[in-house]
């Protein structure tokens, strides 16, 4: 019979998917900004960086009653362990998205450049990293967790393959240096995003497995179930 | 090193197996904590290691208990050896109607030859055994004030005390702070914590915030089978059973 623990963790991990669709929301508009130079969406995304602040401190609040209430043990002090290492992340991904607002306000002060299918990319594949981690977080699935984790070292090599591009086109054409070095910082904000969301799985896999894989080169098949 | 160890034990009570193919190990020098719900069988395994079951007539055994890789069962072994090396506490404390001096040697001189113990030799005795479970800077100018006169938790220790100047190797301890409030259940504990290098402590406990904070290593019984032995931080924070998950997490029943 379900408990009012069990409740009350019932509606605490859903705050933290709801801080999570919101981060999810957040790339997407920003993305808009900087490729599609939709420059009305910025208000939608400070609005949302806005609102999940207050989810941190509920959330962050609520963990540590819930932790001093029940002592939990196992499964229950993992998760709880694990949402306010989530909770850190997510905000995070918050603040960078933040500070591609920042960069994109300068950016669409000048004219637009083309060839940011590069840069629509990296923040299409970080949004989705992020989706499937809260996914993996949504189901207790290490599988799904570990499948965020693979995927890690292809957005690295495609930020790295941007930033080289981007380098070229700045040493090429000094009209488009100050753009293009907006661009580079944006685009390694979405690879910190991306960054992010490789935590978020790792903190997964130790909900769900008890396993910490941070810092492991191989964080190995997972339980079978 | 393990000091005390089973090996497929079974036990019934008449028709009732409360024990089922238990095999575990116990190491020296640490405190284990037999946990889980009433009626797991974590007791009818703590009597095993001294033989207190036998006292009941319809108890059937079979299986190896061993104490210091000598199985307790083998017919050369001395009963009264082996509850000398293996002591055992109850819930409730149970000083006998005597002074605190004379509880602490009652197990010692009723195992030593008339005669052999001088006063010296008690009176030293004494005051390790009682120093041993912090009560001596209490009780040293008392010695000789009935021991029922303790208060609860001082009592317990001087239980404790009892057993030690017949130098066991094992402590039993069924559920020992079950009957003390929470400040003697923190001095009885504290107390406990210090002896445990020098002992194997075994304790049947129900408190599992008891057993978090003061085992080493915890055994999870359910319906007389062991589920789960192994290090308490582990047991606590990542289970390798359901069953044990589903019983510390309080979601059991």
């Amino acid at each position: 019979m379900p408990t009012k623990f069990d409740a009350d963790l019932g509606i605490l991990k859903e705050k933290q998917l709801k801080m999570g669709a919101l981060a999810e929301q957040m790339i997407r508009g920003i993305s808009a900004v900087v490729v599609d130079r939709e420059e009305q969406l910025l208000d939608g995304v400070a609005a949302s960086e806005e609102q999940m602040d207050v989810l941190q401190n509920e959330i962050d609040e609520e963990t540590v009653r819930l932790i001093a209430v029940h002592t939990p043990v196992a499964g229950d002090l993992r998760l709880l362990i694990v949402i306010t290492r989530l909770n850190a992340e997510i905000e995070r991904i918050g603040d960078q998205v933040m500070n591609i607002a920042f960069y994109a306000k300068t950016l669409l002060k000048e004219d637009p450049l083309d060839g940011l299918a590069g840069i629509s990319e990296l923040g299409r594949r970080a949004r989705e990293m992020l989706a499937k981690g809260l996914d993996a977080f949504t189901h207790q699935s290490g599988d799904l967790a570990r499948s965020v984790i693979g995927t890690d070292d292809e957005v690295d090599q495609l930020h790295d393959q941007l930033f080289r591009e981007l380098m070229r086109r700045a040493i090429g054409d000094a009209a488009v240096v100050s753009r293009v070095l907006e661009l580079i910082l944006i685009a390694r904000a979405f690879e910190r995003i991306a960054d992010h969301a490789v935590s978020i799985a790792e903190d997964v896999i130790y909900c769900v497995e008890g396993k910490d894989i941070r810092h492991v080169d191989d964080p190995g098949p997972g339980e079978p179930t | 090193m393990h000091c005390v160890e089973t090996r497929e034990l079974n036990l019934w009570y008449a028709d009732f197996q409360a024990l089922i193919n238990v095999s575990c190990r116990i190491k020296h020098g640490l405190i284990t904590a037999l946990i889980g719900p009433s009626g797991c069988g974590k007791t009818t395994l703590l009597r095993c290691f001294n033989r207190m079951n036998e006292r009941f007539g319809y108890v059937r055994t079979t299986g190896e208990v061993r104490i210091m890789d000598q199985n307790i069962y083998s017919p050369d072994v001395s009963l009264i050896e082996l509850r000398k090396t293996v002591g055992m506490v109850f819930q409730r404390p149970n000083p006998l109607p005597l002074s605190i001096y004379d509880n602490v040697l009652f197990g010692l001189r009723i195992h030593s030859e008339p005669g052999t113990l001088s006063r010296a030799a008690e009176a030293e005795a004494v005051e390790k055994a009682l120093r041993e479970v912090f009560l001596w800077d209490t009780v040293k100018d008392s010695l000789k004030n009935k021991a029922t006169a303790l208060q609860l938790e001082q009592q317990q220790k001087l239980c404790i005390a009892r057993l030690l100047p017949l130098t066991p190797e094992v402590l039993l301890m069924d559920e020992p702070c079950s009957a003390l409030d929470a400040e003697g259940t923190e001095a009885v504990e504290d107390m406990l914590a210090a002896l445990r290098e020098r002992y194997t402590i075994v304790i049947v406990t129900h408190n599992m915030a008891q057993a978090r904070r003061i085992s080493d290593e915890c055994v999870f019984m359910l319906n007389g089978e062991l589920i789960e032995h192994d290090v308490t931080s582990t047991v606590f924070v990542t289970p390798g059973d359901k069953r044990t998950e589903e019983y510390i997490e309080g979601r059991y029943g």
